[in-house]
């Protein structure tokens, strides 16, 4: 179980990783007091959000996906009203790289522009992945260190 | 061929005359005017060397790599240890310039404490010292570890007496114990009376031993064990003077001596020279001191060459065992690392810096000797270090005893002590029980306790009420014994339900009736003590202790209303408890799953529930059905927005009816016990706050011109909820 891993090192990665996150700007402030909100009661609800985001996410982005490669006629509505979406959940939950890409995103289907809303979806997508490649190492490490016995500090 | 192009490639053969070469063919073919394929032109060149050359250059690119990658390496060791060596050096200087001021605050905090003091004042005062007195001994320890790794570290040479020693830690040890432990020690009786060591430093390593077996074991007991040992595998030094050949045992008799001499009087005559005489003398000696004749006091079988003997050395196991809760087997290896502890939550849960073991082994093996340790699980843990002493065989111990505290133990002592070889320290009894002495003794010891402390009261508190005896130095020795009497004197004073409670004990006439007081007291005490020491387990439960044992004084009614804080988050629940009953019931009406899930979660911290609803027409139907205090209305949302719900709701407000609602699509509410029962007076105006995501077709005129009456900005936050609570639930 140790592994040369020692816990001092997994817990200061598991500080610093949070850290790093908002220091590169993929979450912010509103993420940190979602975090806040974990206790005895809900050990776990980081994660239970980020999961349903996760799911909530793919799935729009899949929508969207289909509805642009529509070729008798994109409908703009349809992915305006994703695009609302996606940027309220990701708004909530802290991911403001996400959130960030919906709005450029939005004034693209404002204007009706396939091409331009193709490459926002791309770049949607890309921090998307960016996001969740980022949680999900934080929850794995959250797990390792409860495995190896230790717990995890809470965010006051 | 198929493709019609040419082509070149290296083919390699093996030759019989010339061993294996590689030649470079060239084919291209030839086509006929047409454009058919007629034939090949082929062409061969002998490349063999190149490709020799070719192999040869790549590998020795390689071995370049290589070296430069090692230097790279090399270079960033060094830079790394001059780093490493620099900061320990900073972190040594920086350790003794706080040292100086810190003792300073301690020794006036010590000073004020004989002075008149309130009650409050000393409780501060208490703490002050205690925690003074932890960042002292925490410092000490940084400046011990560095010393010893930096080589500055002197090993002193004094004579003492082991069973002094494991005595006294143990004493100390058992007089500020706050649990149900016995502890015990045991001294072979092979092992001298007088040994030559540091003293100084052994006390630490036993001291840190036991006080890590004490913390960790909560029940069963802690003890010491010393004996002598044949030289250990890992002593084979040429310099060392131990015992000839691995063959002493203790128990053997003295049928080999013959052999022993031979072999010990020429590795000896390779060291000393010396004559040939003097050599069987020694030896004699030599061997009888391992094989461990027991040296009885005051006089030994000498000759004349004794005096000119030199020192022989024999290696004494301790052995410190307990039956506490033991290290997990993967924890074994990084136990002696700095700052390590078994786990975090051990580190949270027992407290302590991590350095204590680390300095333990570090002592030991500067000292010649091994430090290891062996544990089970729930079982317990015995920590064994091995080390040599030397002992002279002249036998003058009064003059040198090096053991500060031999005059406090000395008042009537009597050889006994000396050879006193097994002592054992029950709970529920301060003084001390031994074996081989009267139970006189011990009342004289107790009085001699009280009346030493009496002259430090002032009033009757105590002031240092506890201390724990981690790794400590010479000079705190004398504070912990004097911490034990008054820990005595303070679990005296606390009151029983059936006992008077007085202020100013009697100390005179004590004796034997403090004596029954103090195992009765320090039973309750201790039972007390040792339940909150488990309940409460946090690196501030020192604190806790303190405050727990200075309120033990009060009265009995006291000390119930003075609840720990542990039973702080029994309060606090009860108190939300109790308000669940006048809680105003919120309603949230929004569709994004992740919006609400965030919402209710920062709710639930503000002590709220709610009811939650995903879209306007539910919204209105929740409102028809129950009454709200206060609705949180997302502005966009499928089926009816948040702009038009607001606008149903306050027609119903306004006009007593549905009918809006109706014309809306929805149904009215069916006139049964459910619904609102439309009465006379017009229904209360429910407080609607929109949570916009500030586009623009969410502007705050528009909100309000619907009939909302605030609005919150999404993503919404716990600040920005709080603030709306408490505007609207003051």
């Amino acid at each position: 179980m140790w592994h040369g891993i020692d816990m001092y090192s997994l817990v200061y990665s598991f500080g610093f990783v949070p850290c790093a996150c908002e220091h590169q700007g993929i979450v912010d402030d509103q993420f940190t007091q979602l975090r806040k909100l974990e206790d005895e009661n809900s050990p776990h609800f980081v994660m239970e959000v980020a999961s349903l985001f996760f799911e909530d996410c793919e799935k729009l982005i899949n929508n969207m996906a289909i509805a642009l490669e529509q070729k008798q006629g994109v409908d703009f509505k349809q992915i305006d009203e994703c695009i609302h979406q996606l940027k309220g959940s990701s708004s909530s939950i802290g991911a403001m790289r996400v959130k960030n890409a919906c709005i450029a995103f939005r004034s693209f289907s404002d204007g009706q522009n396939r091409e331009g809303c193709l490459r926002c979806l791309q770049q949607l997508s890309h921090e998307y992945s960016l996001l969740k490649n980022k949680l999900q190492t934080l929850f794995r490490l959250e797990k390792e260190i409860v495995a190896a016995g230790g717990s995890i500090p809470r965010v006051h | 061929m198929d493709k019609g192009l040419p082509a070149k490639r290296e083919i390699t053969f093996e030759t019989e005359l010339f061993g294996s070469k590689t030649f470079l063919i060239y084919v291209e073919p030839v086509f006929s005017k047409a454009g058919e394929t007629i034939g090949i032109n082929y062409m061969g060149i002998d490349i063999t060397d190149q490709v020799r050359k070719r192999e040869r250059m790549i590998k020795i690119r390689e071995e370049i790599a290589v070296q430069k990658a090692k230097e790279t390496e090399l270079n960033r060791t060094i830079h790394i240890t001059e780093e490493t060596m620099r900061a320990k050096q900073m972190l040594a200087t920086m350790s003794h310039e706080i040292r100086s001021p810190l003792s300073g605050v301690v020794s006036m905090a010590e000073i004020l404490a004989t002075t008149k003091l309130d009650r409050e004042q000393r409780q501060l005062l208490d703490v002050m010292i205690s925690s003074g007195d932890l960042v002292l001994q925490l410092i000490n320890d940084i400046l011990d570890l560095s010393k010893v790794e930096s080589g500055v570290m002197k090993l002193e040479a004094t004579k003492f007496r082991p069973r002094e020693v494991v005595k006294h830690v143990l004493q100390t040890a058992a007089a500020s114990l706050r649990k149900i432990l016995t502890l015990e020690g045991n001294v072979a009786d092979d092992v001298p009376i007088e040994v030559i060591g540091d003293v100084l430093r052994i006390r630490q390593i036993l001291t840190n031993l036991i006080s890590n077996a004490i913390k960790f074991t909560h029940e069963g007991k802690v003890g010491v064990k010393l004996y002598v040992v044949p030289e250990p595998p890992f002593a084979k030094e040429g310099s060392q003077n131990g015992s000839a050949g691995s063959t002493a045992n203790q128990s053997t008799t003295n049928v080999p001596k013959e052999e022993t001499c031979t072999s010990t009087s020429q590795t000896s005559s390779d060291q000393r020279g010396f004559h040939g005489k003097k050599h069987e003398g020694s030896c004699q000696d030599r061997s009888q001191n391992e094989r461990g004749t027991p040296v009885t006091n005051g006089t030994i079988d000498v000759t004349e060459e004794q005096a000119e003997l030199p020192e022989t050395t024999v290696w004494i196991r301790c052995d410190v065992y307990d039956t506490g809760i033991g290290i997990p087997e993967n924890a074994l290896p990084t136990l002696f690392k700095k700052y390590m502890q078994v786990s975090a939550d051990h580190a949270r849960k027992y407290g302590g810096t991590g350095l204590g073991l680390a300095i333990c082994k570090q002592l030991v093996e500067l000292m010649g000797g091994r430090l290891t340790v062996s544990s089970q699980v729930h079982c317990g843990s015995t920590f064994t270090f091995i080390l040599p002493y030397k002992v002279s065989l002249s036998c003058d111990h009064s003059d040198d005893v090096d053991d500060d505290l031999s005059d406090m133990d000395d008042h009537g002592a009597t050889d006994d002590d000396a050879t006193a070889g097994f002592f054992q320290f029950q709970p529920r009894t301060l003084g001390s029980l031994f074996s081989s002495n009267g139970s006189s003794r011990t009342q004289n010891l107790l009085a001699h306790n009280i009346g030493y402390v009496n002259s430090h009261k002032i009033n009757g508190f105590s002031e240092n009420c506890y201390s724990f005896p981690t790794s400590n130095g010479q000079t705190k020795e004398m504070d912990l014994f004097e911490d034990a009497c008054s820990v005595a004197e303070a679990l005296e004073i606390s009151p029983e339900p059936e006992s008077s409670f007085s202020h100013s004990p009697d100390h005179d006439n004590e004796s034997a009736i403090c004596r029954d007081e103090h195992h009765h007291n320090v039973v309750n005490a201790e039972n007390k003590v040792s339940t909150r020491d488990v309940s409460s387990c946090s690196e501030t439960s020192r604190e806790v202790d303190v405050k727990e044992k200075i309120t033990e004084p009060q009265l009995p009614a006291e000390r119930q209303g003075r609840s720990d804080s542990g039973f702080q988050s029994t309060l606090n629940s009860s108190r939300e408890a109790s308000n669940s009953i006048s809680k105003p019931k919120i309603l949230l009406v929004e569709d994004n799953k992740i919006n609400v899930m965030v919402t209710r979660s920062m709710m639930k911290q503000l002590g709220h529930t709610i009811d939650v609803v995903s879209n306007g027409v539910e919204a209105v139907r929740a409102i028809q059905y129950h009454s709200y205090d206060l609705v949180l209305m997302d502005v966009c949302m499928p089926v009816m927005d948040g702009l038009q719900t607001t606008r149903l709701i306050r027609s119903f407000e306004e006009t007593g009816n549905w009918d809006e609602a109706a014309k809306a699509g929805i149904e009215k509410p069916s006139p049964s016990s459910d619904s609102l029962q439309p009465d006379c007076t017009p229904p209360k105006r429910i407080p609607i706050i929109a949570m916009t995501a500030n586009a623009l077709s969410e502007s705050a005129d528009e909100c309000s011109a619907n009939g909302m009456d605030s609005f919150i900005s999404k993503p919404v936050t716990f600040q920005k909820l709080k603030e709306c609570l408490e505007q609207y639930f003051p």
